[in-house]
């Protein structure tokens, strides 16, 4: 299936911004950060469509995974 | 830190200055300090311009001691804007000059006869007065330029732009950063139609020969201040994502959570988004030459700030926060980085508020003034409140009185102040927040985004009702402690997350006042300022009606996610039941 992912932040460095990628289908999201080489330990937040999700949820074919480090603002 | 000084703008004769114990107010800082005082000394059915309003200054309980990022300055009134109780703080460098000072407080009260303005010299002789008409008309730069010509660069400067010299609703006090530029303001509320008021144009504060306030138990301060560091170090928002993307790192956050109001709070997310977001922002910064990570006060080891430069390379403003980038940006349907820097820079140097402009501005653009998204005529209407024309003075008032003015139904304020920079539909605990709180609408007062979007202290799911009541009880409460402490409000993403840092932070305040405070100590204590402050609003006029968000948040709504807010008038009047 393909999805498109998005990092932000520090996980942009050496990476990319957002790309399309090709996923077998069922992959979860933690099977995605782990394809990226991301430490488990140093994400944030995990969006899909634009909505909260936690490692174990599995994407649907042309959803968003949008993959942040912990963040703060305001 | 156990002295108030009192000031007297209508003294006869001219402004007298006397100085009294902090007696009943010890213990209390930032905002503590001034609502209490102002509670208690301010009759909340007086006019916010009137003679019978007071301005108090206080600064944080840890001010000019050692203890990182302890340098918030809190001003406290009866707001022009809200008519009710107002406290906004700032970061630079005024706060810390004024507790090496051994001020707890000052407190501004009556207001001169005549139209001359007036300039106050506070330093370790004592308090100088002078008439001072030099400034008047000038902005926020060019007085700072003036003043410290006369008074060095070492001073910390307080001063009004021409929106506080017309007592515009949108006005804010500017305070200097480590460089002296006015960049740093007291913004929400219309506090700077209040120094105006009493005709203050500026107050210098010269800290020369004074040392760090003294602590009871110096060596335990000094751990504690080691290991306070350490922690917001160790932290991933305070240690990294503030220093290196500033407080913008949220654009992309909230956009991709369909929460970044667009199009005066139409749409929720914002095609132009990753244009104006921190990581391109901090990307621009570091190629012209100007710094992604910069400390608004010195002894700051957050360093959220920045130092914006023009396509030339040169100086144009401080990295504009994520609240101003909103404003300003997505909200107005603006992607230009250079335009969004530009109007900060006229906020600044106008002295007003960046949220309350940037709404305003949408509110004119819905009403068809400007075009959505046409930077430049953003910019032009910016101009007319600085110039003072009518269409500048209705803008300068905030975005309730233009959207009054104007016609416009989608008018985003509660207590007729602005909304910031999450839509209360898609980030329902923040709503919730700006109901609520005494301020107005203001996202500092109990920071739900933290747990609705950021996970940080727990999660609570965004889109839905449940749970978000007591989050926001919870948050005010903690928030309204912190505040009172004087420290700045992003050490609580590490206090939050990091019992061990939360116990550095009483350390600190134990050792330096040989207290004993525990956590129940400061939870008590922000329950104590916000009945202090609800009290206020209810003798100003204030019922359950005003603790509303406007009607079209529950009738419309917003994509992506369809939303509406859903949290239940009843359930918002069980905030405060504690």
């Amino acid at each position: 299936m393909q999805v498109t992912v998005k990092l932000f932040a520090t996980f942009r460095t050496g990476r990319f911004d957002v790309a399309q990628m090709e996923h077998p289908a069922g992959t979860t999201v933690g099977g995605i950060v782990d394809a990226l080489g991301i430490p488990r330990e140093e994400i944030g937040i995990l969006m899909v469509s634009g909505r909260h999700a936690d490692l174990n949820e599995r994407p649907a074919p042309g959803d968003t995974v949008a993959i942040f480090p912990m963040v703060g603002g305001g | 830190m156990d002295t108030i000084l009192r000031i007297d703008m209508g003294a006869p004769g001219g402004p007298k200055a006397s100085t009294e114990p902090v007696g009943k107010y010890a213990g209390l800082g930032g905002r503590g300090m001034t609502s209490m005082i102002v509670a208690d000394e301010v009759d909340p059915l007086c006019h916010p311009l009137s003679a019978a309003n007071k301005l108090v200054f206080a600064p944080g309980l840890l001010a000019g001691t050692a203890a990182s990022t302890s340098g918030r300055l809190s001003v406290g009134c009866k707001s022009p804007l809200t008519g009710g109780i107002k406290e906004a703080n700032a970061g630079g460098q005024a706060g810390m000059a004024l507790g090496r000072l051994g001020y707890a407080a000052i407190i501004v009260e009556g207001q001169p006869p005549g139209d001359d303005l007036w300039k106050i010299l506070i330093n370790k002789e004592g308090v100088s007065f002078s008439v001072d008409n030099s400034c008047r008309g000038l902005g926020n730069y060019d007085t700072v330029a003036k003043l410290s010509k006369i008074h060095g660069e070492k001073c910390a400067y307080m001063t009004i732009g021409q929106a506080g010299e017309m007592k515009l609703l949108a006005s804010s006090i500017a305070c200097t950063d480590r460089e002296l530029h006015p960049t740093r303001h007291m913004g929400r509320g219309g506090v700077g139609a209040v120094m105006g008021a009493k005709k203050i144009k500026a107050i210098v504060v010269d800290d020369t020969g004074t040392a760090p306030p003294q602590s009871k138990d110096p060596s335990a301060f000094k751990t504690a201040a080691k290991a306070w560091v350490e922690g917001l170090k160790r932290h991933a928002v305070t240690g990294q994502a503030l220093p290196a993307f500033g407080t913008n790192v949220l654009t992309n956050v909230l956009n991709e959570a369909g929460g970044y109001p667009t199009f005066n709070f139409k749409e929720g997310q914002f095609a132009g988004a990753s244009k104006i977001s921190g990581e391109a922002q901090a990307q621009l910064e570091t190629d012209r030459g100007g710094l992604a990570t910069h400390g608004c006060q010195r002894g700051c080891t957050i360093q959220c700030s920045g130092i914006f430069h023009g396509k030339d390379g040169k100086y144009v403003t401080k990295q504009p926060e994520y609240e101003t980038v909103w404003s300003h940006g997505g909200n107005c349907g603006i992607d230009d980085l250079d335009a969004i820097a530009q109007l900060d820079r006229m906020d600044d140097d106008f002295g007003v508020d960046t949220i309350e402009m940037g709404v305003t501005i949408g509110v004119a653009m819905e009403a068809g003034v400007v075009k959505f998204g046409d930077a430049q005529g953003a910019i032009r209407l910016l101009g007319e409140v600085g110039k003072g024309t009518p269409l500048g003075r209705v803008l300068g008032s905030g975005a309730g009185v233009t959207g009054k003015v104007f016609g416009v139904e989608r008018v985003p304020v509660v207590k007729n102040q602005a909304l910031p920079a999450y839509d209360p539909r898609a980030v329902q605990g923040i709503g919730v927040t700006y109901a609520t709180s005494t301020m107005g609408a203001d996202h500092t007062a109990g920071y739900a985004v933290a747990t609705n979007i950021l996970k940080v202290g727990g999660f609570v799911d965004p889109l839905k009702p449940e749970g978000q009541v007591d989050l926001s009880r919870n948050l005010q409460i903690a928030t309204a402690a912190v505040d009172s402490t004087g420290m700045c409000l992003f050490i609580a993403f590490a206090v939050l997350d990091q019992p061990d840092t939360f116990q550095n932070l009483l350390d600190l305040l134990n050792a330096h006042y040989g207290l004993a405070l525990t956590g129940d100590d400061v939870v008590a204590l922000g329950k104590k300022v916000l009945s202090a402050e609800r009290s206020f609003n209810a003798r100003a006029g204030f019922t359950v009606q005003d603790d509303r968000l406007p009607r079209f948040f529950e009738q419309e709504p917003v994509a992506p996610h369809q939303a509406t807010f859903t949290v239940k008038p009843e359930e918002l009047d069980t905030v405060f039941n504690w």
